[in-house]
């Protein structure tokens, strides 16, 4: 999953400081495992060399963590083009998908898309599959089978999310 | 939407409104002959809708639906029926095979309405159940056979009249996942061979995955997929 992406998004809303943006992370995509301060400081200055985000003010005291940090207009054209761009179908995809979804939930974006293009990406793994399922002999056809399952489940997942967004919407933005 | 050349059927900005429910809000749509289109989309977002309004079956409230270069929306009911008689072939989820008739009876039931005699309509009938593996089944009724079974029966009478657009609502809603994937083979082999377009709902990716593209309907409005990325 990328940090960089979802850090940006979550800027999207207004700026945060370091211990603000953590804290964010953890509570909406860190259950299991909630990122170092060290992971936040190293992300935010190399969003910062990339011009991706900009120090908005640093509160007295000093330390990075005072730093509060804004997004650029080319941090939300980035945050937009790593929506909208679908994962390639493999295993573990979900969580960086369940990130995009609520990034997009929650930065106003049709989340319904990204779902729309991620099934794309994956129906077009799936047709290439069952293309050689169809010509294989019966190893082929049960290696196919294998990997469609598990594209399948994926999707399975993502039509559930996708029947349940609104409810996700109220759940993320309150 | 710019429509694309070639296409055999197309619907732009179609409206159905139920009463106060909107089932399409301005779906579009377009398929190629021998193109295999699966529609998907959440639960009563208009799917079955489209796939009706395209068949002219339904009649939509605005929009323009084009068949082979003939307004759809501007012909008469006989004409529309007459249409789906000759051009059009039926597969459905369940319940459309007529009990009373043995399976080869219930295939070649489309030729015999168009006025084929009897021994020609079932020896064409015999000839498609062949291609779906149950030929075998020609003498049992509809409640003797399995769901698979049936299922395949309803394909080969889809396929009886050479159809040039197949529209199928679920086909394998009721089959597991080896049957339902049978069904599949046969119906786009079939359809392929023939250069016949496909109209496939399905909400089973494993199904879609027989097709060449999909679009998406999402509160009666269509994504099409494949121009959007
Ligand atoms: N004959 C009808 N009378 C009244 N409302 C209808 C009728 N047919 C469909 N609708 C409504 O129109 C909307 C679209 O229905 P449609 O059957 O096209 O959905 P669908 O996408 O095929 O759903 P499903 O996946 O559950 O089959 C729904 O809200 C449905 O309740
Ligand atoms: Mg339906």
């Amino acid at each position: 999953m990328s940090i960089g992406h979802t850090l940006l998004g979550l800027l999207e809303s207004g700026p945060r400081h370091g211990y603000d943006l953590k804290r964010a992370f953890d509570e909406k995509f860190g259950h299991d495992r909630p990122l170092h301060y060290g992971q936040v400081y190293s992300t935010m200055s190399r969003l910062l060399k990339h011009g991706l985000v900009e120090v908005d003010g640093i509160e007295a005291g000093g330390g990075p963590e005072r730093k509060r940090y804004a997004i650029t207009e080319a941090g939300i054209t980035d945050v937009g083009r790593w929506l909208a761009t679908p994962e390639k179908p493999e295993p573990y995809l979900q969580s960086t998908l369940y990130t995009k979804v609520v990034l997009a939930l929650l930065t106003h974006r049709d989340a319904g898309d990204i779902l729309d293009t991620q099934r794309s990406e994956h129906l077009r793994s799936m047709r290439i599959l069952t293309d050689r399922k169809r010509k294989g002999d019966l190893a082929d056809q049960l290696i196919c089978d294998h990997a469609l399952f598990h594209l399948e489940a994926d999707l399975r997942w993502l039509e559930l999310t996708a029947a349940r967004l609104d409810k996700l919407r109220e759940a993320v933005t309150r | 939407m710019t429509i694309p050349a070639g296409s055999l059927l197309t619907a732009q900005d179609l409206r159905k409104a139920y009463g106060p429910t909107t089932a399409l809000d301005g779906a579009e749509f377009s398929i190629h002959p021998g193109e295999v289109v699966a529609v998907m989309g959440p639960s009563g977002s208009g799917k079955s809708t489209l796939l009706h309004c395209l068949a002219g079956i339904v009649m939509p409230d605005s929009g323009s639906i084009t068949y082979n270069g003939r307004e759809v929306t501007a012909m008469s009911d006989a004409e529309r029926s007459a249409l789906r008689r000759s051009e059009f072939g039926f597969v459905f989820q369940f319940g459309q095979l007529v009990p009373e008739l043995t399976c080869v009876e219930n295939v070649a039931l489309p030729l015999r309405l168009s006025g084929s005699s009897r021994k020609e309509a079932e020896r064409t009938a015999l000839a498609w159940m062949e291609r779906l593996e149950v030929d075998e089944l020609r003498k049992k009724r509809p409640g003797e056979v399995s769901g698979g079974q049936g299922q395949r029966v309803a394909v080969a009478r889809a396929l009886v009249t050479n159809p040039r657009v197949v529209f199928a609502d679920e086909p394998t809603g009721a089959l597991d996942s080896f049957n339902g994937e049978r069904v599949m083979e046969l119906l786009t082999d079939a359809a392929r061979s023939a250069n016949t377009a496909v109209v496939l709902v399905t909400h089973e990716a494993r199904v879609a995955a027989y097709s060449d593209r999909e679009i998406v309907v999402r509160d009666g409005r269509s994504r099409d997929m494949e121009r959007v990325v």
